[in-house]
């Protein structure tokens, strides 16, 4: 049986908030033409090629900027990492790695790929929650971290 | 310049919308993919709300061979399903699990502030250049 968690879960923000990035894609996709796929613009920058770097750095710019903008409107996004640092580094190489070999992640192959009904983004999506959810369950549930 | 403006514009979006959806925040990620404790079904829904505006987005840009900036579309048009696919997507995933954090969350949370979110973030780029290191010799032997 599974719990619902009724007081961490916010529907409607998270509804906002994925129309939001849903418009996000929708207009990268429909004013430049591409995909907003962020491992791919992010490893793109590392076998740079010419006029192939300015985009890249602006959409990045774009997004690790968003906390100052939200900012403007009275406070800094909730943000609580339980992970230690040994864990964060093995996280971001798995991250890294697996990532650039699927060619995509979680915007590329879940949002955009499932939006144009891509069998290839839906075994990736599928692929990336089971071994989210399978590694969940070993971490706080079979091994107690 | 146009062209870097449209994305600076969408990554900013972006970001915001990680930001109100919840997210930014690995716990909230970490509570949805705990499936045996307390459920958060939230990031289901941050995903629906995405994908139903993305799937008109796609529909319009499908009968477009210019976007409405006037560039190439470029959709992936490759459909093969293969072991680097999933396995990568595997690893992706168990990566995601331990941290609670995919790359959009991960640079959001660095714009925040956050020195773990840092740590993680350089960790994913190292990653990423091992992948180029270990393409660049494979396509070289």
């Amino acid at each position: 049986m599974i719990d619902i968690a009724w007081s961490h879960f916010t529907p409607w923000s998270a509804l906002a908030g994925g129309i939001l990035i849903g418009l996000a894609a929708a207009s990268f996709l429909l004013l430049n033409g591409r995909i907003a796929g962020i491992s791919g613009i992010l490893g793109g920058l590392l076998s740079p090629s010419r006029g192939d770097i300015a985009w890249r750095i602006a959409f990045l710019v774009g997004l690790i900027g968003a906390p100052a903008v939200w900012w403007l409107g009275g406070e800094w996004p909730a943000i609580r990492i339980e992970a230690g640092y040994p864990a964060l580094i093995i996280a971001g190489l798995l991250v890294g790695l697996g990532t650039r070999y699927a060619s995509g992640c979680t915007s590329g192959h879940g949002v955009c790929g499932l939006s144009r009904l891509s069998p290839r983004s839906l075994v990736a999506t599928l692929s990336f929650m089971a071994a989210g959810f399978i590694t969940v369950y070993i971490l706080r549930h079979a091994l107690g971290v | 310049m146009k062209y870097s403006i449209a994305s600076l514009f969408a990554g900013l979006l972006f970001g915001l919308g990680l930001i109100v959806s919840g997210m930014a925040n690995p716990e909230k990620v970490l509570g949805f993919l705990d499936i045996a404790g307390l459920w958060d079904p939230s990031l289901a829904f941050v995903m629906g709300g995405a994908i139903i505006v993305g799937i008109v987005a796609f529909t319009v840009a499908r009968r477009r061979t210019l976007s409405f900036l006037g560039f190439n579309m470029k959709v992936p048009s490759h459909n093969h399903i293969d072991k680097r696919l999933v396995l990568g997507s595997l690893v992706f995933g168990v990566g995601w699990g331990i941290a609670g954090f995919c790359p959009g969350p991960g640079l959001v949370a660095l714009g925040a502030g956050e020195a773990k979110a840092a740590v993680f973030v350089a960790s994913m780029v190292a990653g990423m250049a091992i992948f180029e290191i270990i393409e660049r010799n494979r396509a070289k032997s």
